[in-house]
């Protein structure tokens, strides 16, 4: 059986794979330079010039790339080869106003399902397993990315999309899927629903999953792989470097190996933008290293990690991250959409309501809840329970509309909810993530 | 003609309607009617008493009030008595939001409480089918 997808990168020495970065990150920075004049009005305040970056270890002398910078840039504005070289369009589930929209050629397309082919190799995926994906397909890269990696391996493939559990385990049973890919949340909810259905975990013919798209535990992971009966999988990306795929677990099992031939990793302090040194905890920073079409240099994830560079018993020499350890910002991953409380404060004055709230968030029978306590005003109260009742609904399907998942509304009377005189806090998250 | 009624909106948890509801308790106003509409969060406490605006300013400014017109129909004390009442709202596609009833003592009756949009155009309809309707003093007396 292949341990490896591509076995000379996934296991070159450290010499061979920084001098990849050197030369990919050198052609890279002119690339953008040359044709993103956003990032290169951005290099030039900096005072950098493409010349001055002559090796990766001259990375950090480059300008950061935030969030806002890709929703100011929308939707073309670091858009660096010509649309007609492009040829799929992926996005970010629901963000304020504009998504952010991530252009892709066909060699990043390539470069991005050799990724996720990789991390389906290191859970054990050859041409002879079937491969159930049941990540969203669309807008979102979860379902394309593993479709993709799915076909580069040569398994067959299910592309089942999210939803539809009496399907979804139809098919598992009757065309024996041997590896599931879906959010861990999804995964356990198979298990339960199988459970209830009178199946034991030995009655599947799955042997792994790859599990992504938001937070899960070690505790998570071991009752995933008790009821399924297989061996659970992280994997990692964002849809502004790719998509997954950009980080995968390999038979080890303990952090995720970088694909850093494609995508460089750097681990900085939140609040001064110093590079840390291996081991610290700080926020994963990612440059795209050879992508075409959108390929960012230096962008903040926001998410907390750890980097280390230890051998693995896998025999791969790419670089580990952690499991994320939680956000140097304020955004929730919630069933595996990203949600930010500026988002629920928008559509609270867009619909007239007070910005005082609180939102919480909890995981019950292994899915993630919503729910948003919303001051009602003076001028809102009817005496009508039907009447207020319409207007919860109305609040629920405007924050779904924005959110792209829906919170269950809870109105409270005026001045209920806590005024605090500093930071408000306006999240309680009752999971236990990390 | 019509009747005021008093709602106040409290949260669906131990305690909310007793501590609403203090202030009028310990004056000398008289609950006349009350009804309750709720949902797993709140709840919605409509009522009738004796002096309105003391009532309001006893709530406090802490408690959501907002007063609204009600149509209070005088029924016979005999069974049929509030459907001949419905029956004729009905014929004149009159949509009845909620509805409650209360027995007054002083008056030696007992009385239906309609919320509808239009008050003036139920009160017209039911008087001239011949129903007695209650003013707001009668009620509050």
């Amino acid at each position: 059986m292949p341990q490896y997808y591509q076995p000379e990168i996934e296991t070159a020495s450290r010499d061979e794979i920084v001098k990849i970065q050197n030369e990919k990150l050198v052609k890279q920075v002119r690339h953008v330079y040359d044709n993103v004049a956003y990032y290169r009005d951005l290099m030039d305040k900096k005072g950098v010039k493409p010349e001055d970056i002559q090796s990766i270890d001259d990375i950090h002398k480059l300008p950061f790339l935030k969030k806002d910078d890709l929703r100011e840039c929308y939707p073309y504005g670091l858009l660096a080869t010509d649309l007609k070289n492009c040829v799929r369009i992926q996005s970010t589930s629901g963000t304020t106003g504009k998504r952010v929209v991530a252009f892709y050629t066909q060699h990043d397309i390539d470069l991005w399902e050799e990724c996720c082919a990789r991390a389906i190799v290191a859970a054990g995926g050859t041409n002879e397993d079937v491969v159930q994906v049941c990540y969203g397909y669309g807008l979102f890269t979860g379902g394309p990315g593993l479709n993709g990696g799915s076909h580069k391996v040569g398994c067959l493939t299910l592309p089942m999309s999210s939803g539809n559990t009496e399907r979804q385990i139809q098919f598992m049973m009757d065309l024996n899927a041997t590896i599931l890919c879906c959010t861990p949340s999804y995964a356990a909810f198979i298990a339960e629903s199988l459970k209830e259905r009178g199946y034991n975990p030995g009655d599947n013919k799955l042997k792994a999953g790859i599990f992504g798209a938001e937070p899960w535990t070690e505790e998570m992971r071991h009752s995933i792989e008790e009821g399924l009966g297989i061996k659970a999988y992280d994997i990692y990306g964002l849809t502004e470097t790719s998509g997954p795929g950009v980080a995968f677990e390999c038979s080890e099992q303990s952090g995720m190996h970088i694909n850093e031939d494609h995508f460089y990793a750097e681990i900085i302090n939140p609040d001064t933008g110093e590079v840390l040194p291996e081991g610290e905890k700080g926020e994963l920073v990612f440059t795209a290293l050879d992508k075409e079409a959108f390929p960012l240099l230096r962008y903040r994830t926001r998410d907390i990690c750890v980097l280390t560079r230890g051998k693995c018993s896998c025999g791969r020499t790419h670089v580990k991250m952690c499991k994320p350890m939680g956000r140097s910002d304020d955004m929730l991953i919630i069933r595996g959409v990203n949600v930010f409380p500026s988002q629920i404060e928008t559509v609270l004055l867009n619909e007239g309501y007070s910005p005082n709230y609180m939102i919480y968030v909890d995981r019950k029978n292994n899915t993630d809840t919503l729910d948003i306590d919303v001051e009602l005003s003076p001028d809102r109260f009817s005496d009508n329970v039907a009447d207020m009742q319409e207007m919860e609904k109305k609040l629920a399907a405007a924050m779904r509309t924005m959110l792209g998942i829906g919170p269950k509304i809870h109105l409270v009377p005026p001045k209920t909810i806590q005024r605090s005189e500093g930071k408000a806090v306006r999240v309680v998250d009752n999971r236990k993530l990390h | 003609m019509a009747v005021k009624q008093l709602s106040i909106f409290i949260e669906n948890k131990h305690g909310r309607l007793s501590e609403a509801i203090k202030g009028i308790s310990e004056s000398d106003i008289n609950i006349r009617a009350l009804s309750i509409g709720d949902s797993s969060d709140y709840g919605i406490v409509r009522m009738i008493v004796s002096d309105l605006e003391k009532a309001r300013n006893l709530l406090g400014e802490n408690i959501l009030s907002k007063v609204t017109s009600v149509v209070a129909v005088k029924m016979d004390d005999k069974g049929g008595a509030l459907y001949k009442i419905l029956r004729a709202l009905e014929e004149a596609e009159i949509n009845v939001k909620y509805t409650y009833a209360f027995t007054s003592n002083k008056q030696l009756g007992a009385y239906v409480v309609l919320r509808v949009d239009d008050v003036e155009a139920t009160e017209k309809l039911l008087a001239d089918k011949g129903f007695v309707l209650a003013t707001d003093e009668e009620i509050r007396a």
